[in-house]
């Protein structure tokens, strides 16, 4: 009896809705240690409202945002559950963090809504949900494209490892050092440090007492790799004898600012810069600057390119929104993006894209990532494995 | 070998002269009425963001900021002592707690909202952000910088608790507070002086922590832990337990993370909870 | 049992009706309410401050997701499990726990809780690390699925709050319940009317880490989801938060205090999922101002004025 009155409860206002807009509920961490990621990320997400109208095929988008607060995976379950029933989206989209996509990803499932990750990076997260696709980037994909880069063209035969202790630092260092190795490199020693370590010091000695060829690092955005690379200034350690090797995120702008001279010479992998020199990202750019007052980073494109795959997507199955409709389309979704040419893996739902080598070098007066090597198209590695298996 | 621990141990000592800036204020305001203000931090970001404010946007030198940042988070705290805080000394520990803690909510969002939410930095002379070598090992000049202005500060509040008429005051307080109020002290306004003074230390630590650890809208919460170790093992009301902690956890929490990196985050926690079980006054602390 | 606590447990069943849609908020409710019970247990009645209260809730949490994960998916074998697992870490720390008073007692729960809360991130092998633990997948309760609407959820949890709360009050009312008020009040006469402090401590920190284990337990079978943030500081910090609300030492307080602090922010995250701690500080701020003692504190001074 019960039942009945609570389907006849959601039956009514699903009739008198003429269904002209489409619903895409954003679960993000608007509050909390991660509020400036989530806060990018929608920054992103409006840009791209702005610069492409809020219609696609004939219906209206709505965003639902909702605050997780932090890595909560029960609250943001919840949350999802909430706009899956209460709100009825067709699309679940955002995750800044692993665990929240992980927990989301069931509902995704049993649900069966389309789901769009466009920041969380652990590679398994693809596997939870047969309706979800990727539009940032996987650690796998970043890490061991630069360890294997790091021992051919890089010219490099050791490297000691600097990550942050909690689970993208261990993929990080997992991901760098089985590329590194089997390109033919040492790993002479590692390090992990706690999450929330506010001063390096003692580590950045014992790596100096190592002496090594060069030093790979993972932090998390945020205060910490200024941080770091001011307590690798301290205590001496000359980048042109010991090459520091890091990820995008260690060389986030805010940090550049931070660090100062520090920063030269520091080498990374990544996917995105906010200068990188092509009209569309230009374009994105002075939107996103004069829309908000300040760049994109790569949690902004990451936001952006989902909101891209969905409006494609959209185009493609002409504003259709029931999950096997959208997969399908999505599947092999190929476009020019900001950050260049990006494609939805087609069997694992996963983002295809380039990977740029950079470094850290002084243009006018500010600390920029200078891009000087490409892998192209590179596939998430540790998909391409599960493939085998 | 013995240079870079001697490196590090001068880390530690720095990193412990902050702990000490940011802490004291607390421990002494504390002892001395009992008033748990776990708002503490929030006037540590008043003194920090007054300093970022000043450097990025009106190009004030870094060093001439940090008076500004005493004397803001000093008035501030006051502020807040005459018009909020002193309708709570008489209630329970647990309702000065949760009020406190609101007070904190809404710090971060106002913060949030003025500064967003991104880690802010504030630009140095070229000369902090040099290095020394002295006797084989490379010194930073901040951190430097930062042990001179930590034993500055805790020479000169000694001197006032022991030698001036006012530290007396202070110093009967916090023995007894009821006895104080008998002899004829006026606790109110000695305890409305100190809070100032505890909470200008504390925005002048938030000033001179955006070099070292960073600030953003949540520092008052990040930080909250780590101070409340400090006051809690360095002793209620007394400046040398807050400096002494203050100095055993930098130190050993450097130590640590040289000699045992495995061990990590656990050092620090470790530490404290084998202090207070040996101690559980604090090392300096009366009751 | 009185007239108004029928009523308000009457209540508790409407959601099933008036607001099927909030059942899983419903259910979180009443998980964080157990939690709150549970910390009232040792603030409350027992004078017990603890700054790491969570390190019971996430341990039971673990291991009832640890039991899922290894093939024993029964939710409510898990559950006794989960919560005895938690009750013999409660016992095994309050040996070191009930020596101390003051800001001594507060400090080392708290050093404890992250202590906890580090390990278990180091052992990312075991927990999953930050990620969360991965292959959690409940079997039905009693025949009924964990499903997308929280109805299975929602009783579940209300029922195991139900009969925890019962347990709780017949503590309270007890001789070993008064015991330990007279501890609260003054610790040091109550050995010398025969009533062994430290032993009864022990007892009630035991066995209120076997509640908030109960609440972990239940908390990672309704969600099938756990992650290191149930043993965190900010977990231990909210229920404390929550508790100091609704009113201390009052049996429901913990339950008032769960309903409105997680109602309040649902709505206002809700409205302004960026800045919503502003108003829930201004809530806190202004509980304090007018209703001393917490809600049910404060509301009860407001009674005794309108006699």
């Amino acid at each position: 009896m019960l039942r009945l009155i609570a389907a006849a409860a959601l039956i009514v206002p699903l009739a008198a809705q003429a269904q002209q807009t489409i619903k895409i509920g954003v679960l993000l961490t608007l509050s909390g240690q991660f509020a400036d990621a989530a806060a990018q990320m929608d920054n992103g997400i409006k840009t791209y409202m702005k610069q492409h109208g809020d219609t696609v095929a004939g219906k209206k988008i709505e965003i639902i945002r909702k605050d997780v607060g932090g890595p909560a995976p029960d609250v943001a379950k919840r949350l999802a559950q909430e706009l899956v029933v209460r709100d009825h989206v067709d699309i679940l989209a955002g995750f800044t963090l692993t665990p929240n996509a992980l927990a989301v990803a069931d509902v995704s499932a049993e649900a069966k809504k389309f789901m769009v990750v466009m920041n969380a990076a652990t590679s398994i997260i693809i596997t939870k949900s047969p309706y979800m696709i990727r539009t940032s980037v996987t650690l796998p994909q970043v890490m061991e494209t630069f360890g294997t880069w790091a021992a051919t063209k890089g010219g490099l035969k050791q490297s000691y490892t600097m990550v942050t202790d909690y689970g993208p630092g261990h993929d990080a260092e997992a991901a760098f050092t089985s590329a590194f190795k089997a390109a033919g490199g040492s790993i002479v020693g590692g390090v992990r440090f706690p999450v929330a370590n506010p001063d390096f010091s003692a580590f950045v000695q014992r790596a100096k007492d190592l002496a090594p060829q060069s030093i790979f690092i993972f932090i998390p955005g945020g205060a910490q790799p200024a941080a770091l690379g001011k307590a690798m200034a301290e205590r001496g350690i000359d980048k042109k004898q010991t090459k520091v090797l890091g990820s995008g995120e260690t060389t986030a702008e805010a940090a550049l600012k931070a660090m100062g001279e520090n920063a030269l010479d520091i080498i990374t992998a990544w996917h995105y810069d906010y200068t990188m020199d092509n009209p569309l990202n230009k374009a994105f750019v002075k939107e996103f600057n004069a829309m908000h007052g300040r760049n994109p980073d790569f949690f902004s494109i990451g936001a952006y390119d989902g909101m891209h795959a969905i409006y494609e997507t959209l185009k493609k199955t002409k504003g259709k929104t029931d999950a096997e409709a959208m997969i399908g389309a999505a599947k092999g979704l190929k476009w020019q993006s900001p950050r260049g040419p990006m494609m939805i893996d087609p069997e694992t739902r996963d983002v295809v894209q380039d990977v740029y080598i950079r470094r850290v070098q002084k243009v006018g007066n500010d600390y920029v990532n200078v891009p000087f090597d490409k892998i192209a198209q590179v596939k998430d590695p540790a998909g391409e494995r599960r493939k085998q298996k | 070998m013995f240079a870079s621990l001697a490196g590090v141990l001068f880390d530690g000592f720095a990193y412990g002269m902050l702990l000490f800036l940011l802490s004291v204020g607390l421990s002494v305001t504390l002892g001395m009425m009992n008033f748990v203000n776990l708002a503490h931090c929030s006037f540590a970001m008043v003194g920090g963001y007054v300093t970022v404010s000043l450097t990025n946007r009106y190009g004030w030198p870094f060093l001439a900021t940090l008076p500004m940042a005493f004397v803001a988070a000093a008035v501030v705290s006051v502020v807040l002592e005459r018009t909020l805080y002193r309708r709570l000394y008489r209630a329970s520990d647990l309702d000065q707690c949760l009020f406190t803690i609101g007070i904190v909510f809404i710090s971060i969002a106002v913060y949030a909202w003025f500064y967003g939410t991104v880690v802010q930095s504030a630009p140095m002379p070229a000369y902090l952000h040099a290095s020394l070598e002295f006797m084989g090992m490379r010194l930073a000049t901040y951190r430097i910088f930062l042990i001179a202005m930590g034993l500055a500060i805790a020479a000169l509040l000694i001197f006032l608790l022991e030698t001036t008429r006012f530290g007396a005051q202070v110093r009967a307080a916090v023995d007894n507070q009821r006895m104080a109020r008998g002899l004829g002290i006026d606790v109110d306004r000695a305890f409305m002086i100190t809070f100032a003074l505890g909470g200008g230390l504390a925005g002048l630590g938030g000033a001179l922590a955006i070099e070292i650890v960073g600030l953003d809208h949540a520092f008052a919460l990040n930080y909250l832990v780590y101070v409340l170790i400090v006051v809690a093992v360095g002793g209620l009301g007394s400046i040398g337990g807050s400096f002494a902690a203050a100095l055993v956890l930098g130190i050993s929490d450097m130590a640590g993370k040289y000699y045992f990196p495995w061990l990590g985050a656990f050092l620090i926690y470790l530490v404290m909870v084998a202090l207070l079980m040996w101690r559980p006054v604090g090392l300096f602390g009366k009751r | 049992m009185r007239p108004l606590e029928i009523a308000f447990w009457a209540a508790t069943l409407l959601p099933f009706v008036v607001t099927p849609d909030y059942l899983s908020l419903a259910s979180q409710i009443a998980i964080t309410a157990l939690f709150a019970l549970s910390l009232d247990l040792l603030l409350g009645y027992a004078g017990i401050v603890s700054l790491g209260h969570a390190a019971y809730f996430g341990f039971g949490a673990y291991v009832a997701g640890l039991l899922s994960k290894h093939y024993w998916s029964e939710p409510l074998s898990g559950l006794v499990i989960g919560a005895a697992a938690a009750g013999v870490l409660g016992y095994a720390t309050s040996h070191v726990i009930v020596r101390f008073r003051h800001l001594a007692l507060i400090m080392l729960t708290l050093g404890l809780g992250l202590l906890l809360a580090e390990a278990a991130n180091s052992a990312s092998w075991l927990t999953g690390g930050a990620d969360g633990l991965q292959g959690v997948k409940m079997a039905p309760l009693l025949g009924f699925k964990f499903d997308l609407y929280g109805r299975t959820a929602y009783a579940y949890s209300l029922a195991v709050l139900f009969l925890l709360f019962l347990l709780a009050r017949r503590i309270i009312h007890s001789p070993f319940g008064l015991a330990l008020r007279g501890i609260r009040e003054n610790a040091l006469r109550m050995p010398a009317i025969g009533a062994p402090s430290l032993a009864h401590l022990r007892k009630v920190y035991t066995i209120a880490a076997v509640l908030a284990g109960a609440a972990g337990a239940v908390l990672t079978q309704t969600t099938s989801t756990v992650s290191l943030e149930v043993l965190s500081f900010g977990r231990s910090a909210d229920v404390l938060v929550i508790l100091i609300l609704g009113g201390a030492g009052r049996l429901y307080g913990g339950i008032v205090g769960a309903i409105i602090y997680m109602v309040a922010r649902d709505q206002l995250a809700g409205m302004n999922p960026q800045y919503w701690y502003f108003w829930i500080g201004l809530l806190l701020v202004a509980v304090v101002m007018f209703l001393p003692n917490g809600i049910l504190g404060g509301l009860s001074a407001l009674g005794k004025k309108a006699q």
